[in-house]
């Protein structure tokens, strides 16, 4: 910088006195370059403090205060208030869960459609659940044959309680394609 | 009467009505010298005159007015949901008309060696944008918001009951712009329809008529100079994308199920629609052996064909049907085109395969969660 300087003043002559506030800093009474930088240092961190407290604030934002998680696990009854051949569809509403029983015995399926999870209805009459929303149909077993879903629907650990009530657990998922079905819990033997 | 609406059900059936579009298309819409030959000996050159607006536009209303009184029609039709659609059939129509009869109009001022139409507008190629644009823009803008007012006061806002996540509306319709890719998610798996698709469709749409240099047309409206290029924008604008929409809303009914225009939405109407897929077919109807355990060997033929479409088709073309074009374009401007091109015509491939022989998918490894 200096060689800069220097080159100015040798080029361009001053043709007035230098301006009274240039004076008056060198005197050490208004702003000098020590404490400019003191102060730009202090504008900075205030700056960045704000904005980092208003970016943590949005972040925080982003997270909700209250979880909604609905209960994974509920207990479905003594296995013979399902009639073997039928479809329940107590459990669809609250938990979404279809309960069958077929002539061995019973098993949770997901009310989930593997497609794009619509809620499919379970026809009686055409003895199939069908998707509303692009057509796909799962037989009662959940297996799938009509439309673009992908795969059976999936089925839910289902056990039997001490006190011989059907426990039906949400957190853990069986699904055929990957030959879970065989598994004991996915299938309560009656 | 109900003859008539027996007649128009059997014709809204997807292969009848899908086929009939297809077939009619590109003899509507030429896109090479031999279907202009054809066009104009069918006469289709007359669709693009004054006489044909009036008279398709007052038998679309006909049409419209008759089956307002069939009570399954007006249940459709009548559906604030639906009405757009009903308007965007018209408006589609007589924009297309517009356009068409200006470049045919055009294109014989060309041939008469005289400047078009658009040369009077502006003579040195350039409009002012006050007035000329302004005032266009200013009336068309009170026109709309006067329309728009009116039809919300008109027509309620279908407004349902809360969301209920265990129960789903039978059918569960998209937004009506929103239908022709809810079509599509029918015969492809998610990811395929509703990202991969119709991105490429959309790029497609708009860079073919930039993958086109010629450089005659631009600026004014005009056919003969670009018929292969309106061609496809015109076949993936109206068939893959209007047509998808208005098949959605008026022949798609409760359990997805197809319905012609007159028949009663029976939430428990029995079509068989057991799909199979391609392995299935080759190993369990054909050779009886029962599908390989091994996923490779299982899905080794869709892939085969599948590779075969996507990479011995392009080249195949480039040396026979479209010679001229490969000339024409270059490589690079070609394997672009070629390849938007085969991607889209995998949907009306799809979807014949879907209707005629149950085909689900051709290559399908649910484990990897992977199907085409």
């Amino acid at each position: 910088m200096p060689e800069a300087t220097e080159k100015k003043t040798a080029t361009i002559a001053p043709s007035s006195p230098p301006p009274a506030a240039l004076g008056k800093a060198d005197d050490g009474s208004g702003v000098t370059r020590r404490s400019f930088f003191s102060w730009i240092s202090i504008g900075w961190l205030a700056f960045v403090t704000a904005t980092g407290g208003f970016f943590t604030m949005m972040l925080r934002f982003f997270f909700p205060n209250v979880l909604f998680e609905p209960i994974q696990t509920f207990r479905a009854g003594s296995p013979d208030e399902y009639q073997a051949g039928e479809v329940d569809l107590r459990w669809k509403g609250k938990f979404g869960v279809w309960i069958v029983r077929d002539d061995e015995g019973i098993y949770a399926l997901s009310t989930v459609c593997t497609h794009l999870g619509c809620t499919p209805n379970w026809l009686a009459a055409e003895q199939k659940f069908k998707c509303p929303c692009h057509g796909s149909g799962f037989r009662k077993t959940g297996i799938n044959f009509e439309g673009p879903a992908p795969r059976p629907l999936e089925r839910y650990r289902i056990v039997l309680a001490d006190d011989g009530q059907i426990i039906v657990d949400k957190t853990k998922k069986y699904q055929q394609e990957k030959g879970q079905w065989g598994d004991p819990e996915a299938f309560l033997k009656v | 009467m109900e003859g008539f609406k027996h007649l128009i059900d059997v014709l809204a059936k997807p292969t009848i009505l899908v086929t009939f579009t297809f077939v009619i298309f590109f003899f509507i819409f030429p896109p090479s010298d031999w279907f202009d030959k054809w066009h104009r000996r069918l006469k289709f050159d007359a669709l693009w005159g004054k006489k044909s607006l009036i008279i398709i536009t007052g038998l679309l209303i006909a049409f419209f007015v008759f089956g307002l009184g069939d009570p399954d029609f007006r249940s459709i039709v009548l559906k604030p949901d639906n009405v757009p659609i009903s308007g965007l059939i018209f408006l589609v129509f007589f924009f297309t008309w517009l356009s068409m009869s200006q470049a045919y109009k055009n294109d014989e001022l060309q041939e008469a060696g005289k400047p078009v139409d658009e040369h009077y507008d502006a003579p040195n190629d350039k409009v002012l944008v006050w007035p000329d644009l302004v005032y266009v823009e200013l009336i068309s803008l009170v026109l709309c918001s006067a329309f728009f007012l009116l039809w919300s006061i008109g027509l309620a806002a279908p407004l349902e009951e809360p969301a209920n996540p265990s129960e789903s509306p039978n059918p569960a319709k998209a937004p009506w712009y929103f239908l022709g890719l809810q079509e599509m998610l029918v015969y492809f798996d998610p990811w395929m329809a509703g990202v991969v698709l119709p991105s490429l469709i959309i790029l497609g749409l708009m860079a073919i008529p930039y993958l086109d240099n010629n450089p005659e047309g631009a600026g004014y409206y005009s056919y003969k100079n670009r018929k292969l290029s309106i061609a496809i924008f015109m076949f993936g604008w109206l068939v893959l994308w209007v047509l998808l929409i208005v098949i959605g809303t008026f022949l798609r009914g409760p359990n997805w199920n197809f319905f012609g225009p007159f028949e009663y939405w029976d939430s428990h109407k029995v079509e068989a629609l057991t799909n199979v897929n391609l392995s299935e077919f080759i190993y369990v109807k054909w050779m009886g052996t029962g599908l390989p355990g091994n996923i490779l060997l299982r899905e080794i033929w869709g892939i085969i064909i599948t590779l075969g479409y996507f990479m011995v088709l392009p080249p195949l073309l480039a040396k026979t049907w479209l010679k001229d074009m490969y000339a024409k374009l270059g490589v690079a401007r070609y394997s672009i085109f070629i390849v938007l091109i085969i991607s889209a015509l995998t949907l009306p491939i799809k979807m014949y395969l879907r209707w005629m022989f149950n085909l689900k998918y051709i290559i399908s490894i649910p484990e990897y969660f992977f199907n085409f």
